[in-house]
């Protein structure tokens, strides 16, 4: 029983581990502020529970493991409000996201966008339109 | 110095890990182009330092520690909010 507990933590631990150092990777090398907190948001909720479980399996039924609970308790609330906040305030400060060919994320205006129909069509029957008088 | 199943070298592959992320969150923090950026990283900086601490009193036998890493987790974010309400302001 011992053996299958340590085992679990053990799997637990460097699972934890391997999203810290992953989201910390994202963190250096994706190009945007957004993209970056997704990859913020991967230490904070996947590494950080993980290794939190796996300490309250060593723990075992004491207040070692409530403690555990209570810091989990705690970043369940506050991780995702501060994230929240954080991304709030920069599109606030006018921090645009990047769109897939890397450029800024701005609508194009429609109404230049499309053909105008009114235009288009003396020109491509060579008459009016029979709805016009 | 072998390795043992329920030995203490679970926690520290866990602090390594934990303290190659707060490594290049400092990367983060020193490049980052934005103040917001540098919000981020300090932000994910003391999240890994609750779970350093609660680790390293595991590593150490003394898991007393985890007051100390739930004071941790508070001070983070009032600190996080409070930075943003300043920036926000200035803004």
């Amino acid at each position: 029983m011992d053996f299958a507990l340590d085992l679990l933590s053990w799997a637990l631990l460097l699972s934890g581990g391997f999203f810290a150092v992953a989201g910390g990777i994202g963190v250096v090398r994706l190009p945007d502020f957004y993209t970056r907190l997704h990859a913020s948001g991967i230490t904070d909720t996947g590494a950080a529970y993980l290794i939190l479980a796996g300490l309250m399996i060593q723990g075992g039924l004491t207040i070692i493991t409530v403690k555990l609970a209570m810091i989990g308790f705690f970043m369940f609330f506050t991780n995702p409000t501060s994230t929240y906040a954080l991304a709030a305030a920069a599109h606030r400060s006018g921090i645009e996201p990047l769109d897939a060919a890397g450029g800024p994320n701005k609508p194009e205006p429609v109404e230049k966008s499309l053909p105008n129909p009114i235009e288009l069509t003396p020109s491509r029957t060579g008459s009016a339109p029979p709805s016009q008088p | 110095m072998a390795l043992t199943l329920g030995g203490t070298e679970m926690y520290a592959a866990a602090a390594l890990a934990v303290l190659a992320t707060m490594a290049l969150a400092l990367v983060r923090t020193i490049a980052g182009p934005t103040v917001y950026d540098r919000i981020l990283a300090v932000n994910m900086m003391t999240t890994k330092t609750t779970l350093l601490i609660a680790l390293l009193g595991f590593l150490a036998g003394r898991p007393e520690f985890l007051d100390i890493a739930l004071v941790y987790a508070l001070i983070n974010f009032i600190s996080v909010i409070a930075v943003l309400r300043m920036f926000g302001r200035r803004a």
